[in-house]
């Protein structure tokens, strides 16, 4: 008999706008100790699934059929009853591992708490119990981080404790909610390690619910495809991803944009005039440490970058989060102060403009941001958005031509033209990008740069915005920077690729010879890390698991900056900054790399 | 034939629609907002035209008919109070006060309030410290002691009590409005307008303030209130409005006084008060949501 047995499940909300039927007619069971995927959109009711089995649908939420676990029907349990279940015989990991730990606790504080609820037992043995949990999902030294508080740690470390908290009572199921999206690819691979380990280790159950058909391929044995409230396709995750039988999960499959496709070749940008070029890009921001008269030290967001982009051409500029992709997006565009170096748009130099002139610069440089409705003004019309632009550099413009080009441009970017006025909080995520597009594409501009424009859309919007972009390019002629963490997305758009790690640039080299011949160590862990939608390739790599976190910009390490985690640093690394270097088809900073031990 | 007809098309949509206009529809949608608008403009009528209609004026003291109830037959509709003058001409000589104090302190802490923390809160650094510390400064002064300062300086105006409370009420305003710049300041669609070069000051006119609204809504109807009160304060320590002129701050108060005895004289004055304080709070949660396009 199965663990957990859900039949005829429906989950309903009552909202003003009228019933909400966000699960409709699911069936399905868990093994002990087996790996279940629950892979889905946004809005396919995948979390409202597993919220409404341990009852923790919100106030206006409704469940019913039947949930048979261990015997008992958990729809027809006391509040008392579910809730001794939930925690110790089924329990719960969250995306965001920040918001889901209390702030004002110590960890053992938090963990101690949990394991008394349960279980009678001295504080002594409950925190020597907690102690044990996070060795097991291997927190380094464990018995410090015990008082430490949640903001001490750093997030795959907070999502460590997480899973340890969870394991705490020894559940028969774990359930992890996007467990990993919230987190760099490479502390991803740390996390989905753990979990597989902990799976093979203590037999729990794990109903793993992502968006990510990469991640359920590593670590899954069965698979649930849901969306719009049903179940699409269920089995086994070699039949559903070599043979699936659904036309949605075909379709999701395809959208994916994967690691290990065949690379279209994209046609080279003509021209070789450069279009942009950065020079020593210095950004550093002050940071007061020790209160109101602390001593000020510089945070090195971007600490000398170098690049150059001609036109028609994309650079994709990739690394973990805090690398500072996002700053020296914003300091090409003179939206952050720069502390050295120079930005040349056109062949002029951004840094002499007086304020007249940096203004008829913008014209020529446009962004995109990654939260597509946060990009939009939500007290402004689309009409008024997109024409903003255009009122401000051509007041001359009548309201009639002013309109037409607004329509044209939304037209261009896959919309109808006749949204003008409506708000964006009336449009889907991917329609508030394509907005978002319009507004930097209405002024024709040379340069747009893309700062994670699809990190925040589901992947088959992904791939719709992606396509555009490069649509949009091969038509103006438009140059591009796209700065994701997505290598897939990146090697998919990209000509030539940067990788940057904590302000510096490790890599760069032409789309094919980064992922064909990466030679940084930092470059090979990223490509490794990075989940590919294939269950028996991904269960064959090997990885590069890196070790630890991303160290602080405030204090990084002497020489090279990625040596505190590579498996290849010697004492040359810790004396001597590596400058960038031609080597083959790349430029690489790194002292070993080209070496035999490397390949 | 079929894009012009979608070009009129467009063009009669956008002709109707703006943030301000579309906040007015949804207005006029809000049944409680409504009503509410509809009484304070009744009131804000009836203060000014209603002392035309009266047989009495404020300060005329008809000894035949001290301290009566409401009645008809005398013509005095709300009463009158211990001297004999009439509660109804009173009371709608008191909200003429009171109404004035209210908005004219709002409207200085609107322009003053708004403009200066959303200067102070989105050029940060430098000018934000200075400018707040001048807030910080204005605020460690005591109140009683600036208006006494002013009295001392001017002598007793009924302006100068507008002026005194203006200066002290668009000081929170500036606060609130700050720290919420803050906050607006780096979110992306700030930044995408920087981006496209639209100029500092459009900026903070077209993406600040308007994200501002809901804030400053709410926090307008709580100031209204706060300065009717204050200026009844004012009023009873003898530095507001003077006798026989009153105001509903000083009817209430001398009501209170009389509430064994003569009830109405705290009762009307208190109503219309009252009435009113609800009647700005129904309007300024109607216009804040009015104001969010998320909430139509």
């Amino acid at each position: 008999m199965s663990l957990l047995e859900v039949r005829n499940l429906h989950v309903r909300f009552d909202t003003a706008d009228g019933e909400v039927h966000a699960v409709r007619n699911l069936s399905f069971e868990l093994d002990r100790g087996e790996t279940l995927g629950v892979v889905g959109e946004s809005g396919s009711g995948k979390s409202q699934t597993v919220l409404s089995l341990i009852g923790l649908l919100a106030d206006n939420g409704r469940a019913s059929g039947s949930a048979m676990f261990d015997g008992q029907d958990l729809f027809n349990l006391s509040p008392g009853a579910l809730r001794s279940i939930r925690g110790r015989r089924i329990s719960m990991i969250f995306q965001d591992p920040m918001t889901s730990l209390n702030p004002y606790l110590t960890v053992a504080e938090q963990m101690v708490q949990v394991v008394r609820e349960h279980d009678r037992m001295t504080r002594r043995a409950a925190r020597d119990r907690c102690l044990e949990m996070l060795e097991a999902v291997k927190i380094p030294d464990a018995a410090e981080r015990l008082d430490c508080y949640p903001h001490e740690l750093s997030g795959g470390m907070r999502q460590r404790v997480m899973i340890a908290a969870s394991l705490l009572l020894d559940p028969q199921i774990l359930v992890a909610d996007e467990p990993t999206t919230a987190l760099d690819v490479t502390v991803q691979a740390q996390i989905l390690e753990l979990m597989k380990d902990l799976n093979r280790r203590l037999g729990t159950a794990i109903i793993l619910i992502t968006h990510d058909l990469g991640v359920i391929a590593g670590l899954c044995e069965r698979v649930i495809v849901m969306h719009d409230g049903e179940l699409k396709e269920q089995g086994n995750v070699r039949d559903v991803f070599y043979r699936p039988r659904h036309s949605y999960t075909k379709a999701l499959l395809k959208a994916v944009p994967r690691l290990d496709a065949e690379q279209v070749e994209r046609l080279a940008p003509a021209a070789d005039s450069s279009l942009l070029s950065v020079d020593g890009l210095k950004v550093h921001f002050p940071v007061r440490t020790g209160g109101w008269l602390g001593e000020k030290r510089p945070l090195r967001a971007v600490d000398g970058v170098n690049l150059d982009l001609r036109s028609g051409e994309t650079l994709g500029i990739v690394g973990e989060s805090g690398c500072g992709k996002s700053t020296l997006a914003r300091a090409i565009l003179r939206l952050v102060p720069t502390t050295a170096g120079n930005v040349c748009l056109l062949g002029q130099s951004m840094g002499d403009l007086d304020k007249r002139a940096l203004r008829e610069m913008r014209r020529d440089a446009q962004v995109i941001f990654q939260d597509p409705l946060a990009s939009l003004n939500p007290r402004m019309t689309v009409g008024n958005i997109v024409s903003e632009p255009l009122r401000t550099h051509f007041p001359e413009l009548g309201a009639d031509e002013v309109r037409t080009r607004v329509a044209d441009v939304l037209r261009r970017v896959g919309l109808s033209g006749r949204e003008l006025n409506r708000y964006p909080h009336e449009f889907s995520g991917g329609q508030c990008q394509r907005i978002g597009i319009a507004r930097a594409l209405v002024l024709k501009p040379k340069v747009i740069i893309c700062d994670e424009p699809v990190s925040a859309l589901d992947v088959s919007i992904q791939a719709q915005i992606v396509n555009l972009l490069m649509d949009l390019q091969a038509e103006f002629g438009l140059a591009l920077i796209f700065i994701a963490h997505d290598l897939a997305v990146v090697r998919h758009i990209s000509h030539r690729i940067m990788v940057m790690y904590l302000g510096r640039i490790m890599e760069v080299a032409s789309r094919k010879a980064l992922y064909e011949t990466p030679h940084h160590p930092y470059t090979r862990a990223l490509i490794s890390a990075v989940p590919i939608p294939d269950p028996d390739k991904e269960r064959d790599r090997d990885r590069e698991l890196l070790p630890g976190d991303l160290p602080s910009p405030v204090d990084p390490p002497s020489g090279c900056r990625f040596r505190t985690r590579c498996r290849f640093a010697q004492d040359r690394c810790r004396t001597e900054a590596p400058q960038l270097r031609q080597l083959t088809d790349s430029l690489v900073a790194c002292h070993r790399a080209g070496e035999a031990v490397l390949v | 034939m079929i894009a012009s007809a979608q070009a009129v098309q467009g063009q009669e949509e956008v002709a109707g629609r703006s943030l301000w206009v579309d906040a007015w529809r949804t207005l006029r949608k809000n049944r409680a907002a409504t009503v509410s608008g509809i009484v304070i403009g009744i009131m804000a009528v009836l203060v000014v035209v209603g002392p035309w209609f009266s047989p009495y004026s404020y300060d005329f003291t008809d000894w035949s008919n001290l301290s009566i109830g409401p009645s008809l037959e005398t013509g005095h509709l709300f009463g009158t109070d211990t001297l004999g003058r009439d509660l109804f001409v009173r009371t709608l000589y008191g909200g003429r006060i009171s109404l004035m104090v209210g908005l004219s302190a709002t409207l200085v802490s609107l322009l003053i309030g708004i403009s200066y923390g959303a200067v102070a809160g989105y050029f940060g650094g430098r000018l934000d410290n200075l400018m707040m510390r001048i807030v910080d400064i204005l605020y460690a002064m005591p109140f009683m002691f600036f208006v006494i300062l002013l009295m001392v300086f001017f002598g007793r105006n009924l302006f100068l009590i507008f002026v005194a409370l203006g200066a002290i009420i668009w000081l929170d305003m500036a606060r609130i409005v700050r720290g919420q710049t803050l906050s607006l300041k780096h979110r992306e669609f700030v930044e995408a307008a920087r981006a496209q070069g639209v100029g500092t000051f459009a900026v903070i006119r077209r993406h600040i303030v308007p994200n501002l609204l809901g804030v400053v809504a709410v926090y307008v109807t709580l100031t209204i209130p706060q300065v009717i009160l204050m200026e009844s304060f004012l009023s009873f320590l003898g530095l507001g409005v003077q006798e026989p002129m009153t105001s509903w701050g000083a009817l209430v108060k001398d009501g209170s006084d009389e509430m064994q005895s003569s009830p109405w004289l705290l009762l009307f004055p208190a109503v219309f008060l009252a009435m009113t304080l609800f009647c700005f709070n129904f309007l300024g949660d109607g216009m804040r949501d009015a104001l969010d396009p998320k909430d139509r």
